[in-house]
C-alpha cells in the first residue's frame, strides 16, 4: 500500500489518490503509474514555452485522459522564470498538486529549486547541452539529459527558430518518454499550422528530433506513463475567461466597457473575437456591437451602467483593483436601480498584490461594494462551463433585479484551460428583460413613477430613454422617494432603502441554488466556493477512504438560498475553505445566515497557487484532532 | 427641488414649432438655483435651442454629475430621460448610453469643478472618442455649494470673495479641446443668449463631441471686484470674435452679408453653419491657426467667444466603430444570439 497515513502538515507526505500499482516491473520494483502522474516544466518567460506546454496538455486531452494544466507565470514579458503543471488523473482528480513525478527543467536559474520538488525516486529532463552542476543531483531522482540547444543549432539555421524550436523538441522527448499518441500530436500540428507550411515543417522536424533521441537514449516509456481512455468524448479544452466571453455574447450583451487588467484582459480579448465573428454583418461590414477600452475603470463601469440605463445589456470585466475603483458608481446603479454586470476575475491582493496568481479575496468587497448600505447579486462559478451559464444568468438578474451583479471567477478558473463538458444552449431561451415598459404601456398609465409601484420581488417598472415623453424621469443617486422625485424627509428615504434590502432578499430565490452532496455517515460538513471544488472533493475522497466522512456544499451565489441555510443549520461543524488569508466567505456566510460563528472552522490556501487536496485534508485533519483533544483534556 | 411646479397656466399667443409643441414644452421644474445665477439664462438658451429645431423632447436624453451646474437638467425638457450622475462621472455614462443607443440626442451639462477637477480625463476621453453629444460646461470659477472654493478655470491672480488670491494655472477647456482634437469647440457667455442659441443649435446638429464653454457668473460666491468670472469683468473683456448663424436644413440662405467672405459650413444632418463677421484670415476649420489666435487674445487680457472651431468631417464614435444604424438597445436577441448550431460548431475548435 502507497498511501501512508494521512499527515497532519504540508503537502510533502500527500498521495493523490486513486494511484494504485498496477503493475511492477525490474529488479527496483518499480511502480508504474498509468494516467496518474504530475509534472511540471519549468521555463524562462518569453521564449515560446507556453504553446509547446499547451500542446502537451491538449494532446492528453485528446487522448481522452482527465487533465489539468495551470500556468504559474511571473508578471513578466520577458525573462522572469515561469512554470507550467500538468496533472493527469485517470479518476478526474485534476486539482493543482505539487508533488511532480517528472520535472522538465528548462531554466538553468531555477535548476535548485525545480530539481529540489520532484518527488523521491522521479525524473529530472534537462538541457545537457551544458553539464549539470553536481551540487544539483540527487540520487533518488533519475536525470535524463537531452542536449537541446546543441539539437536546434545544428538542425536550425535562424536564430529565433533555434530558441522556440526548444519547446518543441522537448515535447518530442515527453512524447516518448510519456508515452504520448504521435498521431494525436501530428494531426495537431497539421491543425495548427494548416495555413504555415514553413512552420509546420520546422515544428514536425523538431518534435521527431525529440521523440527519436529520446527513443534512441533512454527507456520509453517511463514508468509514469499514458494510456488512451474515453473521458473526453463529450468534453472540450477552454479558459473561464473565453467561456465569460461566450456567455456574454449569447446573452445578448452589445456594449463592453473595460480597462486592460491582468487576469481578466483575455475576457474582452475572447468577446472582440466572438463578435468578429457572430456580430458583423455579412454585406455591410456594420457592428452589433460596441466595445470601449475605456481611460480607466471609474470610467468603464460608468459606461456600462450608461449603457444599461439606455436599454443595452453591457457589462465590463475587471480584477479586484478595477472594483476598488468601480464601488462608487457600483452604489450608484444599486440606488438608481440599474442594471449591470461586473466580471471579477480575482488575483492575488491587497493593492497591486500579485496580478499574475490566484485568490478569492474580494468577496466581502463585492458583496457590500460602495459607501452606504449597499448589497449586491455575487456569483461564484467553479470552472469555465459554469462561466459561461453564469454570464447568462447574469445578465437575467441584473435586468429583473435592477442591479449590479458581480461575476466572481478567479485566475485559476479565468485563464487556465480546463477540461469541461461540452456547452450547451437552448434556442428556446430568452432573455429576462425584467421590468421595462413599452410606449402603449405607459401610454396606458395614468402616470409613471420610477419606483413605484413594485411587484413581488420590490422591483419597480422602468422606462427607457426615447420611448414616450410620458414615462421621462430623472436617475438619480441623491436622494429619492418611491416616485423618484428628490427627496431629504427620512420616511421616503427610508422606504425606498427597505424595499432595496427586500428587493435583495428576494434575489435568493432566483440565483443558482448550491452544489451539494451528502453521504450517510458524515460527522461534518465542508462548505466552499469557486474554483476551490476539484480539490475539496478530492479531499472529501481522501477523507473519506480514512474513515472521515464529510458532507459537501458549494456556494454559487449571494444572497444564500435556502438550502444553504438549511445546510448551515444541520450541521454542528463545519469546514469553510476558501483562498483568502481572513476566511471572507466564512464571515459572509456569519452575518448573513443564522449560523453560530463557533460551528465553522476555516481551511485557508491564500499564497496565490490554485487549491491542493493535500492542503484541506492536512487542515481538516489538524483540526479534528486539535477537537479531539480538547473534548479528552 | 423638482416637486416645486410651475403654473399650469399657459400663455395663448406662444407660438407652436413644427411639432406643435410650444416653448413651454421644452421647460422643465422650477429652478432652485440663487437668484441671478448664470445657469438658469444658460437652461433658457438650451431650452430656446431645442424648441426651435423642433426636436422631440423624448429624443433627448440629459445626463449630468454632480454640482450646481449639473441640477440644471431637471429645470429643461421634462419629456427627456434625465441622469444625474456622480461627480465627475457623467462623460462615462454619456459614452455608454451613446454606445447603447445612437438614435438619440445627448446632452451633457457640467461644471468647471465636474469638468476640469474630478471628471477631467473623462471629459478629456469623450473628447477623444469623439462621443455624439453636446457638452456644456457652466464655467464659474468657483466651487458653489460648498461654499466659494477656488475651482481649476479659476484664472492666476483672481480673488476669491473672501480675499484670497488664486496662485495656480487654470485649466482651459476650449484650449484643452482643441489640443485634444475636439471636433467643435465654442465658448460664450450666460448673459449673451443672441450668441448663445445659435451655438448650441449648431452644436446640436454637429455629429461628434461639441465642447460649448459659458461663463456663467456665480452671484453668491464669484461675482465680485477682482474676480475674473464676475458678470462685469465678463462683460467688459469678453470679445465676439466670430458670429455664427445655424441655418436648419431645407431654408434657403437668401441674406445677404455685407462684412464680407462669409465662411459655410455644411452639417451632417443638412444644415449649414454660416460664419459672419469673421476676423480677416480667420478659418474656424484651421485648428492650429484657431488655437494660435485665441492665445494671443487671451494673453492680451481678452476673453474671445462665439463658435471658435468645426471640423464637420471628423469620425463620431460610432462611425468610427462601424456600429450599426439601429441602436444597438433596439437589436432583438435572435439577432444577436449566434444559437446552439454555431456553439456546436465553434467547440470542434475547443478539442
Amino acid at each position: 500500500m502507497l498511501r501512508k497515513p494521512l499527515e497532519e502538515e504540508g503537502s510533502e507526505g500527500h498521495r493523490s489518490i486513486g494511484r494504485e500499482a498496477s503493475e511492477r516491473t525490474g529488479p527496483e520494483q518499480e511502480l508504474v503509474l498509468v494516467n496518474d502522474f504530475a509534472f511540471k516544466l519549468a521555463n524562462v518567460n518569453g521564449t515560446g514555452s507556453a504553446s509547446a506546454n499547451g500542446l502537451l496538455m491538449q494532446a492528453i486531452f485528446r487522448m481522452g485522459i482527465p487533465v489539468s494544466g495551470k500556468n504559474l507565470f511571473p508578471s513578466n514579458i520577458q525573462g522572469l522564470p515561469t512554470w507550467y503543471e500538468i496533472r493527469v488523473n485517470k479518476d478526474g482528480f485534476t486539482a493543482r498538486t505539487a508533488r511532480y513525478d517528472l520535472m522538465v527543467a528548462m531554466n538553468a536559474e531555477t535548476y535548485a529549486q525545480d530539481i529540489d520538488e520532484v518527488r523521491p525516486g522521479g525524473w529530472v529532463l534537462y538541457d545537457s547541452s551544458w553539464p549539470l552542476a553536481k551540487s544539483l543531483l540527487r540520487s533518488d531522482l533519475t536525470f535524463l539529459g537531452v542536449p537541446y540547444a546543441k539539437l536546434c543549432i545544428e538542425h536550425f539555421s535562424e536564430a529565433r527558430e533555434r530558441t522556440l524550436m526548444k519547446n518543441i523538441v522537448y515535447v518530442g522527448t515527453l512524447a516518448a518518454l510519456l508515452d504520448i499518441d504521435m498521431d494525436v500530436v501530428q494531426t495537431m500540428l497539421s491543425e495548427k499550422f494548416a495555413a504555415k507550411p514553413k512552420l509546420m515543417t520546422s515544428n514536425a522536424k523538431a518534435i521527431r528530433l525529440g521523440y527519436e533521441y529520446a527513443k534512441a537514449h533512454f527507456e520509453c516509456p517511463l514508468p509514469i506513463r499514458l494510456e488512451t481512455l474515453d473521458a473526453n468524448a463529450d468534453k472540450i479544452l477552454i479558459t473561464g475567461n473565453a467561456a465569460t466571453a461566450l456567455g456574454a455574447v449569447y446573452a445578448g450583451a452589445t456594449v463592453a466597457a473595460w480597462y486592460p487588467i491582468t487576469p481578466s484582459t483575455s475576457v474582452l480579448d475572447a468577446f472582440k473575437e466572438f463578435c468578429e465573428e457572430y456580430r458583423v454583418d455579412a454585406e455591410t461590414g456594420e457592428r452589433r456591437y460596441c466595445i470601449l477600452q475605456a481611460e480607466d475603470e471609474l470610467a468603464a463601469i460608468g459606461m456600462v451602467i450608461g449603457a444599461a440605463w439606455n436599454g443595452a445589456r453591457s457589462f465590463t470585466a475587471t480584477s479586484g483593483p478595477g472594483i476598488s475603483l468601480m464601488t462608487e458608481l457600483v452604489g450608484l446603479a444599486y440606488y438608481a436601480e440599474i442594471p449591470a454586470v461586473i466580471v471579477d476575475v480575482q488575483r492575488v491582493g491587497p493593492s497591486t498584490g500579485m496580478p499574475t496568481r490566484t485568490q478569492q479575496g474580494d468577496i466581502l468587497l463585492c458583496a457590500y461594494a460602495s459607501h452606504g448600505d449597499t448589497k449586491h447579486i455575487l456569483l461564484f462559478p467553479a470552472n469555465p462551463a459554469e462561466c459561461f451559464q453564469f454570464a447568462v444568468r447574469a445578465f437575467d438578474l441584473a435586468e429583473r433585479f435592477q442591479t449590479p451583479v458581480f461575476i466572481l471567477s478567479d485566475l485559476d478558473i479565468g485563464m487556465n484551460d480546463w477540461v469541461v463538458p461540452h456547452l450547451t444552449w437552448d434556442d428556446g431561451y430568452r432573455p429576462d428583460r425584467g421590468r421595462v415598459l413599452s410606449k402603449e404601456e405607459i401610454e396606458a398609465l395614468p402616470k409613471f413613477h420610477r419606483y413605484s409601484p413594485e411587484d413581488e420581488h420590490g422591483v419597480a417598472a422602468r422606462t427607457l430613454p426615447g420611448t414616450s415623453a410620458k414615462g421621462a424621469f430623472f436617475t438619480r443617486g441623491s436622494g429619492h422617494n418611491k416616485l423618484g422625485g428628490y427627496t431629504e424627509l427620512p420616511d421616503e428615504y427610508q422606504e425606498v432603502m427597505d424595499r432595496l434590502s427586500r428587493k435583495h432578499a428576494a434575489a435568493r430565490n432566483a440565483v443558482p441554488a448550491a452544489v451539494i452532496q451528502t453521504r450517510p455517515d458524515a460527522t461534518f460538513g465542508v462548505v466552499t466556493v469557486g474554483s476551490c471544488d476539484l480539490a475539496v472533493r478530492e479531499a472529501l475522497a481522501e477523507l473519506a477512504s480514512n474513515g472521515l466522512h464529510g458532507d459537501y456544499l458549494r456556494v454559487r451565489a449571494f444572497p444564500f438560498g435556502p438550502e444553504v441555510e438549511s445546510f448551515l443549520r444541520t450541521h454542528d461543524r463545519m469546514f469553510i475553505v476558501e483562498q483568502n488569508r481572513d476566511g471572507q466567505l466564512r464571515s459572509l456566510l456569519t452575518l448573513e445566515t443564522g449560523v453560530r460563528k463557533d460551528q465553522l472552522y476555516s481551511v485557508l490556501a491564500y499564497g496565490g497557487l490554485p487549491l491542493q487536496a493535500s492542503q484541506v485534508v492536512a487542515s481538516i485533519v489538524h483540526q479534528i484532532r486539535e477537537t479531539e483533544k480538547v473534548v479528552k483534556a | 427641488m423638482s416637486y416645486i411646479k410651475k403654473p399650469s397656466a399657459r400663455n395663448p399667443s406662444l407660438q407652436p414649432n413644427k411639432l406643435g409643441l410650444t416653448v413651454r414644452d421644452y421647460e422643465g421644474a422650477m429652478s432652485t438655483l440663487c437668484a441671478g445665477c448664470g445657469h438658469d439664462s444658460i437652461t433658457a438658451a438650451i431650452t430656446r435651442a431645442f424648441f426651435e429645431l423642433d426636436v422631440a423632447p423624448h429624443m433627448v436624453a440629459k445626463l449630468s454629475g454632480i454640482g450646481c451646474s449639473s441640477k440644471t437638467p431637471t429645470y429643461f425638457l421634462s419629456g427627456a430621460h434625465g441622469f444625474n450622475s456622480a461627480h465627475g462621472r457623467m462623460p462615462a455614462i454619456l459614452t455608454g448610453a451613446s454606445a447603447a443607443n445612437r438614435g438619440l440626442i445627448y446632452i451633457g451639462v457640467s461644471g468647471d469643478g465636474d469638468s476640469l477637477s474630478i471628471g477631467l480625463g473623462q471629459m478629456s476621453h469623450a473628447i477623444r472618442r469623439n462621443v455624439d453629444a453636446l457638452y456644456v460646461i457652466e464655467n464659474n470659477g468657483v466651487y458653489g455649494l460648498t461654499k466659494g472654493q477656488f475651482s481649476a478655470s479659476a484664472d492666476p491672480g483672481s480673488r476669491s470673495k473672501y480675499g484670497e488670491q488664486n496662485t495656480q494655472q487654470a485649466i482651459d477647456p476650449v484650449m484643452l479641446a482643441l489640443s485634444l482634437g475636439a471636433t467643435f469647440v465654442a465658448r460664450s457667455f450666460s448673459g449673451d443668449k443672441t450668441q448663445l442659441v445659435p451655438i448650441l443649435k449648431a452644436a446640436l446638429s454637429h455629429r461628434g463631441f461639441a465642447l460649448v464653454d459659458v461663463i456663467s457668473p456665480c452671484v453668491t460666491f464669484n461675482d465680485h471686484e477682482g474676480s475674473t468670472k464676475s458678470y462685469r469683468y465678463t462683460r467688459k473683456n469678453q470679445a465676439p470674435i466670430v458670429e455664427a448663424d445655424y441655418v436648419p436644413p431645407a431654408v434657403e440662405i437668401t441674406a445677404e452679408y455685407d462684412d464680407g467672405a462669409d465662411i459655410e459650413i455644411a452639417m451632417h444632418d443638412g444644415s449649414t453653419v454660416r460664419f459672419t463677421k469673421v476676423p480677416e484670415g480667420y478659418d474656424p476649420t484651421d485648428r492650429d491657426a484657431v488655437t494660435l489666435f485665441l492665445r494671443e487674445r487671451q494673453s492680451e487680457g481678452s476673453i474671445p467667444t462665439g463658435l471658435l472651431f468645426l471640423d464637420p468631417e471628423g469620425n463620431e464614435m460610432h462611425v468610427a466603430n462601424h456600429t450599426v444604424a439601429a441602436p444597438l438597445a433596439s437589436l432583438g436577441h435572435k439577432v444577436l444570439c449566434p444559437g446552439s448550431a454555431a456553439l456546436d460548431a465553434l467547440q470542434k475548435s475547443y478539442r
